[in-house]
């Protein structure tokens, strides 16, 4: 069990064993799923009531796929923890948290200091991603 | 032009701040160099044959004079004097050291200008037509689109670590200036039955080792819905986009291996979920964004007259000289192709005269080609002479716009560490073998493209004659190709036969615009006698 | 011979292991026989170099010549800019990288 090093949530944390996509459907009784990169997070959608736990790999940090497969769950209503696993660097830590990601839990463990930077770096965004619930700068240039 | 307002003037300060920060903990040994090549990229740092190389971005090719005269200023303080202007409308220096580089972002981010994402597999620079806002024959100015896109795709933090790199290029007139079809994706601003501007799509262009023409994905995307169609296209490449090997990653790849059609329908499926996402900027921003491209305070009722008494003027503005919007002005290229030169270099006092000339005759406006040379895009005819003196004096005015001395050349194998094969010394070879002016006007329009590997930087796939470099056997060796062009027209060039040694394909060049002179019928140029009589009278000719 | 080459963290410029440090000149490449691989680890590891790899060369009257046409442009300089090249050079020395 890899350790959580940074979590943006105020409830317990649930650290039930995450299944794969692929047995999540059979397996009714499970809460917690991981994601690999090549997985396709829309399977999860009609089951997503019963998920507490999102676990997204990220076997190597360069492979971008866990960004979208975050992001869609978000847009799909999930509300649990989404955590970051696997080769996370500081300087896509806040862009992990754009795509949804609340929880980070670090092969090895991130300059707690350099991180937090990383976190807090950008004041305003271009986009809006909506899953992140910030205003992008459009929206502030255009007060509705 | 676009200025920067707090929030965009912010964005690009804090990522100095955030790449000094990169910088100082690899200095520090924090960071290895594995960990930190992809940061570095993305913000323009390679290493290069001989040193760090910094690819500067210069957002649809649009610069003020200030920020033109600041890229001389910086070649002459943190390099060596000179800058490469790029077939990605940006340039690059030579001779970056990295201790110097977050200063040197400092720098450029207080003229507006940044490194962001001019590398790594993430949106690129977006390109666009050298001539936007000038030209005769454009719907509109395509520029606003291109900035829309340019704020959308800077830090995008779902498409940051995409499978490879992403090209989009926008323009709104049916020539393109811009070879649209062989980016990632291509942008043709249109007019519907209606008389609305929409943007028309295409997807799954590119050069490299496996070049395509991106076909048509959806031919009218109303404004209101740009951004979100743009969130479609990217989402279903980032997902299925191949990872299991770096040179089937390109989008072109997705789209060839999917069909045109599946990939259709998958990005559809994902845009008709993504419109119920609030995430389209609303028109209002469309509109300020425009308003920053309004025309400059053109002079009504100017004389079309023009002195040419002087023959090497008259040349020139033949040649180098375009039809403006404006009657009264004219848009001018300034050719960075001396002959024997070195194909999209200039010296830090050129850049600066260029930038006076463009703050002085030109509206305060100049622009980077993808063809490498500059252009100053609204020139009042009365002044056109002085500026064609001040040129002349310095170097730059050549007349050979789209000739056979217009050669594309990447850097090749004297400054790129990817390269196979020097493309320079070829470049230089054939303009000077071609290096008069009554010769290169007998032959006229003859796109040379040189490129000294088979990432294709050079564009050898689109030139009506391509070349392209490789390593035989531990010696240059250079293939030579008949047929492409990046224009409206856009078709892929065509090996020939086997290759040259660097003199070899000198002469082989010469010999195909002989065969080309003798076969010629009417008005045609070079590529239309290609397509016409074919590969074979061509080969005949040279390999006897 | 085996020559190592890599290049400077700061500056980017090309070095070359000399039996004791990093030189700006080929011709002071020591050969490294079988040692490469743990010069690199080492060197790197104290980032007196970063990117560095063996290269096969010839020691010739002249000095030392590495075997690959890329090897010597980067040890020579640009081709086409020899008021840029590593050592104050002419035309003729082109025979040398060609």
């Amino acid at each position: 069990m890899v350790e959580v090093q940074f979590r943006f949530r105020d409830d317990e944390a649930v650290n039930d064993p995450a299944v794969t996509v692929d047995s999540f459907a059979e397996q009714s009784n499970a809460t917690a799923v991981r994601i690999e990169p090549g997985d396709d997070a829309r399977t999860l959608l009609p089951q997503l009531d019963r998920l507490s736990l999102v676990e997204v790999n990220f076997p190597a940090w360069t492979d971008g796929r866990g960004y979208s497969s975050a992001r869609i769950l978000r847009e799909a209503g999930y509300k649990g923890e989404m955590r970051a696993v696997g080769d996370l660097v500081i300087d896509m830590l806040g862009h992990l948290q754009r795509c949804g990601f609340d929880a980070f839990a670090p092969d090895k463990a991130l300059n707690p200091t350099d991180a937090q930077n990383a976190f807090g770096r950008w004041d305003n965004v271009y986009q809006a991603t909506v899953v992140d619930g910030r205003q992008a700068i459009w929206a502030k240039r255009h007060p509705a | 032009m676009y200025k920067y307002d707090e929030y965009d003037q912010q964005m690009v300060d804090v990522r100095v701040e955030e790449f000094r920060d990169q910088v100082r903990r690899r200095l520090s040994g924090e960071l290895t160099e594995d960990q930190f090549k992809p940061l570095r990229l993305q913000n323009g740092l390679y290493l290069q044959l001989h040193a760090y190389m910094l690819r500067v971005a210069v957002p649809y090719g649009t610069l003020s004079s200030v920020q033109m005269r600041l890229l001389g200023d910086i070649a002459d303080k943190y390099d060596r004097g000179y800058g490469h202007f790029t077939t990605r409308q940006n340039i690059q220096y030579n001779w970056i050291k990295l201790e110097d580089t977050p200063d040197i972002l400092a720098e450029l981010a207080k003229v507006e200008m940044h490194a962001i994402q001019t590398s790594g597999n993430c949106i690129r620079n977006i390109s666009s037509d050298q001539f936007a806002g000038a030209a005769a024959d454009e719907i509109i100015d395509p520029r606003p689109y291109a900035e829309l896109l340019r704020q959308w795709s800077s830090f995008h933090p779902e498409f940051l670590v995409l499978p490879r790199k992403f090209k989009i290029c926008v323009i709104a007139s049916d020539t393109d200036r811009a070879a649209m079809r062989l980016h990632d994706i291509g942008i043709k601003m249109v007019k519907n039955d209606a008389g609305e501007i929409g943007a028309q799509f295409y997807a799954g262009g590119g050069m490299g080792r496996t070049p395509m023409i991106a076909p048509m994905i959806r031919e009218f995307v109303p404004l209101d819905q740009l951004i979100t169609f743009s969130e479609a296209c990217l989402r279903v490449y980032n997902r299925y986009g191949r990872r299991d090997n770096k040179y089937k990653a390109r989008i072109k790849i997705l789209v060839h291996e999917l069909g045109r059609d599946e990939y259709v329908r998958q990005v559809e499926e994902e845009f008709a979920h993504l419109l119920t996402q609030p995430i389209e900027p609303p028109l209002a921003e469309l509109e300020r964004i425009k308003a920053h491209f309004a025309d400059p305070a053109f002079e009504a009722g100017l004389s079309e007259e023009l002195d040419l008494s002087d023959p090497d003027f008259r040349l020139w503005v033949g040649r180098n000289t375009q039809a403006h919007k404006q009657a009264g002005y004219v848009v001018a290229t300034i050719s960075l192709k001396p002959v024997g030169g070195i194909p999209g270099d200039a010296t830090a006092d050129q850049i600066r005269l260029m930038a006076d000339l463009g703050r002085d005759y030109s509206f305060d406006e100049l622009r980077v080609t993808h063809a490498q040379n500059i252009v100053l895009p609204h020139v009042r005819k009365a002044d056109l002479y002085t500026v064609w003196k001040a040129l002349d004096d310095a170097g730059l005015a050549t007349a050979n716009l789209d000739t056979v001395g217009d050669i594309i050349a990447c850097p090749g194998l004297d400054y790129c560490s990817l390269a196979n094969a020097r493309s320079i010394p070829v470049a230089q070879k054939i303009s000077e073998r071609f290096g008069s002016a009554e010769r290169q006007a007998q032959i006229g329009e003859l796109k040379l493209k040189i490129s000294g590997c088979i990432n294709a930087c050079g564009h050898h796939h689109a030139g009506h004659i391509g070349i392209l470099g490789v390593d035989k056997k531990g010696l240059e060796n250079y293939q030579l190709l008949f047929g492409g062009s990046e224009g409206a027209d856009t078709s892929l060039a065509k090996i020939i036969g086997p290759g040259f040694t660097e003199d070899g394909v000198v002469d082989a060049v010469e010999k195909a615009t002989e065969v080309y002179l003798a076969n010629k019928q009417g008005e045609e140029r070079f590529l239309d006698t290609y397509r016409r009589i074919g590969m074979d009278p061509f080969k005949e000719a040279i390999y006897g | 011979m085996k020559i190592l080459t890599g290049n400077d963290l700061k500056t980017g410029a090309v070095t070359w292991w000399t039996g004791v440090g990093w030189s700006l000149d080929v011709n002071e490449s020591a050969d490294v026989g079988e040692h490469g691989a743990a010069i690199i680890a080492r060197e790197e590891g104290v980032q007196n170099v970063f990117a560095a790899y063996v290269v096969d060369a010839a020691k010739t009257d002249e000095g030392v010549r590495p075997g690959h046409i890329k090897e010597r442009i980067r040890a020579f300089g640009p081709t086409v800019r020899l008021d840029l090249t590593v050592k104050p050079s002419e035309a003729s020395d082109l025979n040398w990288v060609i």
